[in-house]
């Protein structure tokens, strides 16, 4: 047992940590938010340099064959800057045409993905299913030699800067069979695809992404036809992993900046951060960060190690539990301690707040994983 | 960076395991378990079979009996020993006074006490709270007067953890009433408890308890041999032990152990409706709760021993696993009274004098949880450790 980086995932992390701290400060970010796109091709092309679109995907589909440990320190710097640029997003597709597709789909799309050329989204939440990965009713019926596929996908994180997404659809059964749903690849601007974009709170962007009638020849089918379930679950545990180290990073500048301020800020005639009561509330906070990593350090090493799909499951579960906490304790604390220079647009600790209020509900929130351990437990 | 044990890692804590299966008495395993009080020969028992084994003081240096272990497998056994539900080895003696000793003791005071301690034939106690020194305990007023080779102690300890039990204590007592600064006027002095002019007093907890003790001091003679580092630096003595102390707060071994208990016993308790407590969705989440935060608090309990390898000493920060493995601690007693519904309210005395018709195991549950309210009051309250963050971690 060590808890010492590799030679290599320290390099890593250096080079994404130094790069961002350069060029990633919060004026560069605030242009970026701003612009009509809301995100940097310049920043994707130089995250793609560095080598963070490759690690997690295979080596023979151009990528380093890391793992989510190796991937870690590089997530933390991510949410430590606030990066809107869709990191999690290509990951997750991609890592679903990486396990599961065929050898041209692989050879065809991921080169280009882990050089930054192509970004990809995966376009699965549907109304009325919340968290359920297993809930859905986009339809994809097989006509002579391909498919033809309707719905609606909604809040697909990374779609607007998407070239291609992987779309869930159900090819048979009803909406929340667990048997019955399949993966296609689906170019952006294909016919009867409507992508309608729109700015999250977080400042990350989002589409609803609108399928009438969308017709893929055959081998748009990523994997097996009907069975992409356990795909979904393990690139969703996988995310799930990263974006707790995300999470840990924006705790992280959270906590470093409200100390900051409790040591410069005055009032009674004294920087307040001597006054106990707020003192015990930012040991609180910085407990509950250190917990936090340790749960990220847990689900980072188990998430691509578990013996199997439950354990994986449960040991995701059990960290996104403990990160959803933290996050809706340092977000809310974070602006409190701050008083109302926290609550203006002008402090990134606002921004780090509404991030980390996302963080905690976005490939479910605690409430959904305390149910999914405990139906694992049983 | 890998979570997981190396292979030598794995085989040596499957040694241990085997091991404590087949040398744990099964009286002694059933008693820790019941949550029944052990007395000075239970606790002594376990003592002395851990130490014919080598294995009694893990931290100790080889010469002086230690095992030669690593950070890793002494947490392993420690981990072990709390899956195993071994009887404490009572910290007083083996983890506290002696590694005072090893680090500020004169060669004769490691020769006559260390062999004493290993062996378990002395029962060590702790004496530094007093009445009026609880959290400020720098202001404590135990007086020990200088006279010729021998000092005269005068006044009185509380909380005195099996002082009932105690043939010898460590003390800390004010030298110099002078000294501008509180905490220079302090020793620390090795008592030897049959020495003329002590009392001891029970203090009864609400459990029913005897566990702690008054003792007083009236005029009590101590060889000057007995002090242990300079006259005025008891209190460098104490904070280097209180960093030791609070890396072993932590619990987790215990706390799994409790856990499983737990979630067996929970998995047992019906409404009558046929709905199993442990699937009522209230109940359940308090549960996980706890049970990710034990997941993450032995993550961060190794992540202190990973960064003490090579003998650096931990952090003030190391203060976190007393606060969160003793809230961990509180919220499995009080989950576990709360599982027995109305059934934890009839009350069984601990203690020889036991009698009545209960279920042991059910029977121990509310006065089990009223005692480890103990735990964030003692070793320093939690409010304390907050503030040593604040101060020493976080520069507050």
């Amino acid at each position: 047992m060590n808890f010492e980086l590799s030679e290599e995932q320290r390099q890593l992390a250096d080079s994404v940590g130094r790069y961002l701290a350069d060029q990633y400060d919060f004026e560069s970010r605030k242009k970026i938010i701003h612009s009509d796109s809301g995100s940097s091709d310049a920043v994707w092309k130089q995250l793609a340099e560095l080598g963070v679109l490759s690690i997690p995907f295979s080596e023979s589909a151009g990528g380093f064959g890391g793992g989510a440990i190796d991937m870690m320190s590089a997530m933390q710097s991510i949410g430590q800057a606030l990066v809107v640029e869709p990191v999690l997003a290509s990951v997750l597709a991609g890592r679903l045409i990486d396990r599961v597709g065929s050898a041209s789909q692989r050879s065809e799309i991921l080169p280009q993905v882990v050089d930054g050329s192509r970004r990809l989204a995966f376009a699965h939440t549907e109304d009325g299913g919340r968290y359920r990965l297993d809930h859905v009713s986009a339809t994809a019926v097989k006509t002579g030699d391909g498919w033809v596929l309707n719905g609606l996908k909604r809040v697909v994180l990374g779609a607007p800067q998407a070239d291609l997404l992987v779309v869930s659809a159900r090819s048979s059964g009803s909406p929340d069979d667990t048997h019955g749903i399949s993966l296609f690849i689906v170019a952006a601007n294909a016919r009867g695809v409507t992508t309608t974009p729109y700015r999250n709170i977080d400042n990350q962007r989002a589409a609803d992404v609108k399928l009438d009638g969308v017709q893929l020849r055959a081998d748009a089918l990523v994997g097996a036809e009907g069975g992409a379930l356990a795909a979904i679950e393990e690139a969703v545990d996988f995310a799930t992993a990263l974006q707790c180290a995300e999470a840990v990073g924006a705790m992280q500048f959270a906590n470093d900046t409200t100390l900051e301020y409790l040591k410069t800020r005055k009032q009674f005639g004294a920087p307040i951060g001597t006054f106990q009561v707020l003192q015990h509330r930012m040991v609180e906070m910085f407990v509950t960060v250190e917990q936090a990593r340790s749960m990220t350090y847990l689900v980072c090493s188990r998430v691509d190690s578990a013996t199997d799909a439950t354990e994986r499951a449960r040991i995701v579960s059990a960290a996104k539990i403990k990160v959803a906490d933290a996050c809706r304790q340092i977000s809310q604390e974070s602006v409190q301690l701050h008083g109302g220079m926290g609550m203006t647009e002008e402090m990134k600790v606002s921004h780090t707040f509404r991030r980390l209020t996302m963080i905690a509900q976005e490939f479910g929130d605690a409430d959904h994983h305390l149910d999914r351990f405990a139906a694992l437990d049983r | 960076m890998d979570l997981n044990y190396s292979t030598d890692e794995a085989a040596f804590r499957d040694e241990v395991r085997g091991w404590l299966k087949d040398n744990l008495p099964e009286d002694l395993r059933r008693k820790t378990a019941a949550g029944d009080h052990l007395d000075k020969d239970d606790l002594l028992r376990w003592h002395k079979i851990l130490a014919k084994k080598g294995w009694v003081a893990p931290a100790w240096p080889e010469e002086w009996g230690g095992p030669g272990w690593n950070v890793t497998q002494r947490y392993i056994f420690e981990e072990e020993c709390g899956l195993a539900g071994t009887p404490p080895v009572i910290a007083f003696g083996v983890t506290m006074c002696a590694q005072v000793l090893l680090k500020f003791g004169t060669p004769e005071q490691k020769q006559r006490h260390l062999p004493g301690i290993y062996n378990g034939d002395v029962f060590w106690v702790q004496g530094y709270s007093e009445p009026g020194s609880g959290s400020d305990l720098a202001s404590l007023k135990t007086r020990a007067d200088r006279r010729g080779d021998t000092y005269v102690v005068n006044g009185q300890k509380i909380w005195t953890t099996l002082g009932q039990y105690g043939d010898w204590i460590f003390c800390l007592v004010r030298t110099d009433f002078e000294s501008k600064i509180r905490q220079e006027g302090i020793s620390f002095l090795l008592i030897d408890m049959k020495t003329p002019g002590i009392t001891v007093r029970p203090l009864i907890l609400m459990d029913g308890g005897h566990e702690v003790n008054e003792v007083f001091f009236d005029n009590v003679e101590v060889p000057a041999e007995n002090l242990v580092h300079e006259e005025g630096k008891g209190w460098t003595v104490a904070k280097y032990l209180l960093g030791h102390e609070r890396l072993n707060t932590g619990r987790i071994g215990g706390s799994k152990r409790e856990l499983l208990r737990l979630k067996a016993f929970a998995a047992e308790q019906t409404d009558g409706h046929g709905r199993r407590l442990i699937d009522d969705p209230r109940f359940r989440d308090k549960l996980t709760r706890v049970e990710v935060e034990l997941m993450a608090l032995e993550i961060t309990n190794l992540r202190f021993l990973d960064a003490m390898r090579g003998g650096k000493p931990p952090g003030a920060d190391v203060s976190m696993l007393k606060i969160r493995g003793t809230e961990i601690q509180q919220a499995l007693t009080e989950l576990m009274m709360q599982a027995a519904g109305p059934m934890a309210a009839p009350f069984k005395p601990t203690g020889p004098q036991a009698a009545g018709d209960f279920d042991d195991a059910i029977a121990h549950l509310a006065p089990r949880y009223a005692n480890y309210r103990k735990t964030s009051i003692y070793a320093g309250s939690n409010e304390i450790q907050r503030n040593i963050i604040a101060k020493a971690t976080l520069g507050l």
